[in-house]
């Protein structure tokens, strides 16, 4: 008789795990992972959504596929075996987008395979599923990919709110009659280097509120 | 020949792979931080960029376009593999840099020394996998035009990295807020760059 208790499927560690990347512990603000799509895709909250949902799923699965094989991969070749992996679940999101929601597939143009050179899932393949049950890679899967759909549409919301005036395609400034105060969309939002500067800002913000992160030289 | 000219400085300063495209950031914040590292990542990525840009562009044409398997007879003339596009461009990739690392180590271990640890690393450099991708959306006629291309773009990620790495250094010296140090500060800078890039847009020969 085993005396190894079950774990419930929501254990508080399971639920750290699922929190932590959210805050303390997020993926593109702390841990520097998965830069390049978060972004390019930040326009608009549309897309931004789109591909934060895509990069959950596919680090998810992976963590959970990976995990699941972790014993029976050899060292040597561990990096090729999780390319494969990542691959095809890349294949799969991006069939499916060109199935169902074709516009926001072209806007994301080469992003979506470039998930699969995201950082975020080699970082947390290596670190996390390459020791871990199933289970909870799962949800540090999850986790991880929430904590960057999180950064994703906090600067989208902004990047469309002051470049385009609207929400989610809705003419917000304009139903206000904001316009009509001589306000003007900031056209310099929409374009790439604003995104680098809303990134730093997010990161000076969270640092400024939780000084255990901030960086000794 | 000025068509070539034309992808190339378009390449590397137009669209550049880190002011435009953000591609390739993760190595670019964690390897910046000496002005030495840097350059080695960036040859690295030239050199790599240089090879693997015509070699999956030669994939591309002759095995997974629509019709592109037409060379082995009528039968293949209807074959269309591009649902394979990620899969094969990233196992060419990561083939390719392993080759690469090879012959490097066999034919100037000096060179291997100094990009040894970043040879490995750049499988996942998302420049690459861009390259690649870009070189397919844009729809270059030749292999002449995606190796320029390529090397372009490596060149343009090269300057990037040297740039920001030089500035950093600097950087040490003076008084930035705490919670901007490091990590906050570089994305900043990195913006602030692209805008002086944006400078470039609509350069045409």
């Amino acid at each position: 008789m085993s005396n190894q208790e079950k774990e419930p499927i929501l254990s508080a560690k399971n639920l750290k795990l699922l929190t932590e990347p959210l805050g303390r512990n997020n993926p593109i603000t702390v841990q520097v992972l998965g830069i390049c799509s978060a972004l390019a895709v930040t326009v608009k909250l549309k897309p931004a959504i789109v591909m934060a949902l895509s990069v959950t799923i596919v680090t998810a699965v992976s963590n959970l596929v990976i995990a699941a094989l972790r014993k029976s991969i050899p060292d040597r070749i561990r990096i090729i075996v999780q390319l494969v992996v990542i691959a095809t679940m890349v294949i799969l999101v991006d069939q499916f987008l060109k199935a169902f929601v074709f516009d926001v597939s072209k806007q994301l143009s080469v992003f979506v395979g470039l998930i699969i050179t995201n950082c975020i899932l080699m970082g947390r393949l290596e670190a996390f599923a390459m020791a871990n049950k199933p289970w909870p890679s799962f949800i540090d899967g999850l986790g991880n990919g929430f904590g960057y759909g999180m950064i994703l549409i906090v600067v989208s919301f902004f990047r469309e709110l002051l470049g385009s005036g609207t929400i989610y395609g809705y003419p917000v400034l304009e139903k206000l009659g904001i316009f009509r105060t001589g306000y003007e969309n900031n056209g310099m939002v929409i374009l790439p280097p604003m995104a680098l500067i809303f990134v730093g800002l997010i990161i000076w913000f969270q640092r400024s509120r939780d000084k255990s992160l901030i960086e000794k030289h | 020949m000025e068509h070539l000219l034309n992808i190339f400085i378009k390449s590397i300063f137009v669209e550049n792979m880190i002011f435009a495209f953000f591609l390739g950031m993760c190595s670019f914040l964690a390897v910046s931080k000496s002005v030495k590292t840097a350059m080695g990542l960036g040859v690295a990525v030239i050199f790599v960029l240089l090879i693997t840009v015509p070699v999956n562009f030669l994939v591309e044409k002759y095995v997974l376009k629509k019709g592109a398997l037409i060379w082995l007879g009528e039968g293949f003339a209807d074959v269309d593999l591009s649902f394979l596009t990620f899969m094969v461009f990233i196992a060419v990739i990561a083939a390719m840099v392993q080759l690469v690392e090879m012959v490097v180590e066999k034919f100037s271990p000096a060179l291997y020394n100094s990009l040894g640890i970043f040879l490995p690393l750049i499988a996942v450099n998302c420049a690459i996998l861009g390259a690649a991708l870009f070189m397919q959306e844009r729809e270059y006629e030749n292999v002449l035009e995606a190796t320029v291309f390529g090397v372009g773009s490596g060149i343009g990620w090269m300057l990037a990295i040297v740039s920001i790495a030089a500035i950093r250094e600097k950087l040490k010296y003076s008084n930035v807020p705490d919670p901007l140090k490091g990590l906050g500060i570089t994305f900043i800078l990195t913006g602030l760059m692209a805008i002086a890039f944006m400078g470039f847009m609509g350069i045409k020969l």
